[in-house]
């Protein structure tokens, strides 16, 4: 989708700016590096395939330069590659964040604005008074808020409430396992597809692609498989302890785009369902949010993340995340 | 402010004891306790410094979660001090910042 490609690389511009502006209204560095990042690949046919990919993403987007380097190439950036890394991409405008910090800079940032954070409270309906066009978001246990506009940001929790307010949002999911080294002085100057170092040191190690429904478990084929893997493209980190492992759900639609909506029938109802939400995080907070919260109409580039698409009975959808 | 330990281990007649070294001093601690453990009885203060401060650290949870006990143990960096348990001759030091990974092409170049 050209549009998903063009949506992402405007987030990508704008994440600095958002970085500013996080910093400066509350003190929390949100941790953007922005200086580009490698894909590495261990066969030649995994490298053309890539480029292809890319060469494909920016003839339709436009402005989404990249560079395909050979090993030795890719050495001069990144000098710890082991001899198993023939060749990869360079991404100009790769990079990379701390999403906790992300989180708290955006709490820290909404609170100063006024708003209250509810955190701990398992919505189970939405009521919608049509007369009076209001919604009520009611928790289990019968407590209620009130307003005339309601966001469904739920996550995997997205499709069960926004069919309440008339939304087709369905959503699927993926699990990704994580490894974390200890901290380690620095030694990798650029993300990778395959691993990245934190500022703090930690070397964060995957993530695995899984179909497995609703389990965020670990399982000890895939760690194995991962820092495997992680050696194969840098051999020092075979001495490296790990700390950690982890899994995590990625909320996704059918065929991995975003949904972005409003509810044809409960006007000032709306939902997101989205898997890149740090990646999309600037424009989520520029043009998503103003939209949803009624300072500005609907962008015209929202058009075809409408979950409608999901209706067609005959459509049939792949996703690579 | 006072220099005399916070923790006592309770002295058993006939308590095995071992002797390890700790930034080139001997201890005789006994046997069977944690590093971290003999070091605090030990008073030896802070273990390590912190990897994005520089600031002093010490032995915190005592169970394995928190890294706050990282010393370097027989030439091994960032050991857990409180799930190592001493052994006679070992030579412990105090860990700064994080440690490098051995086999680096770039030497760790970005090493402080
Ligand atoms: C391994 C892994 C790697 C990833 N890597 C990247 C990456 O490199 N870049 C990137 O941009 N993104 C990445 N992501 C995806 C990113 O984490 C998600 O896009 C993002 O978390 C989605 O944010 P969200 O707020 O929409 O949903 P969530 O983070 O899922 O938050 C939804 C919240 O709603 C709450 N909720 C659900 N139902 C209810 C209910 N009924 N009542 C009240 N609350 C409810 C949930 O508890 C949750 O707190 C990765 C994800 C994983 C798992
Ligand atoms: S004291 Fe917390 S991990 Fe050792």
């Amino acid at each position: 989708m050209p549009e998903y490609a063009r949506w992402t690389r405007d987030a990508v511009g704008q994440w600095g700016g958002f970085h500013q502006e996080l910093l400066d209204r509350t003190g929390v560095d949100s941790g953007l590096v922005q200086k580009g990042g490698f894909w590495l690949g261990f066969s030649e046919e995994e490298v053309q395939k890539r480029a292809d990919l890319l060469a494909k993403i920016d003839r339709e987007a436009g402005g989404i330069p990249f560079r395909m380097m050979e090993a030795s190439e890719i050495r001069q950036y990144l000098p710890d590659i082991g001899p198993k890394v023939v060749g990869g991409s360079w991404g100009a405008q790769d990079g990379m964040a701390n999403p906790l910090f992300l989180l708290r800079a955006l709490h820290s940032g909404l609170k100063k604005a006024g708003a209250d954070i509810i955190s701990g409270i398992d919505v189970a309906a939405i009521e919608h008074n049509a007369a009076k066009g209001r919604f009520t978001a009611r928790s289990g246990d019968g407590q209620g808020w009130t307003s005339d506009r309601i966001v469904v940001a739920a996550g995997l929790g997205v499709g069960e409430l926004a069919s309440q307010v008339g939304i087709h949002a369905p959503t699927v999911t993926t699990r990704g396992q994580v490894l974390i080294t200890e901290r380690l002085k620095p030694f990798m100057d650029y993300p990778t597809n395959k691993a990245r170092q934190t500022a703090e040191g930690s070397v964060q190690i995957g993530s695995t692609t899984e179909d497995v429904g609703l389990d965020d478990g670990t399982t000890v084929e895939k760690i194995e498989w991962l820092a495997r893997r992680a050696v194969d493209t840098f051999p020092a980190l075979a001495n490296a302890r790990l700390v950690r492992a982890w899994g995590a759900l990625r909320p996704l639609t059918p065929d991995g785009y975003p949904i972005y909506q409003e509810s044809g029938t409960c006007p000032g109802a709306f939902a997101v369902v989205c898997h890149s939400g740090v990646t999309l995080a600037a424009i989520h907070a520029n043009v998503i949010g103003p939209w949803m919260g009624g300072l500005t109409d609907a962008p015209p580039d929202v058009v075809p993340f409408n979950g409608k698409r999901f209706l067609d009975k005959n459509a049939r959808f792949v996703r690579d995340h | 402010m006072t220099t005399e330990t916070l923790f006592l281990i309770p002295q058993k007649a006939g308590q095995a004891m071992v002797r390890i070294e700790f930034e080139g001093e001997t201890l005789r601690v006994p046997d069977g306790i944690s590093v971290a453990a003999a070091l605090l009885s030990s008073s030896r203060g802070a273990l390590r410094t912190s990897i994005v401060k520089g600031t002093p650290r010490a032995p915190y949870c005592m169970m394995g979660v928190c890294f706050e006990c990282l010393v370097e143990i027989d030439g091994i960096p960032a050991r857990q001090g409180c799930m190592t348990l001493v052994r006679d001759g070992m030579i412990i030091k105090r860990q700064s910042g994080a440690p490098s990974l051995d086999g680096l092409a770039s030497g760790g170049k970005n090493g402080k």
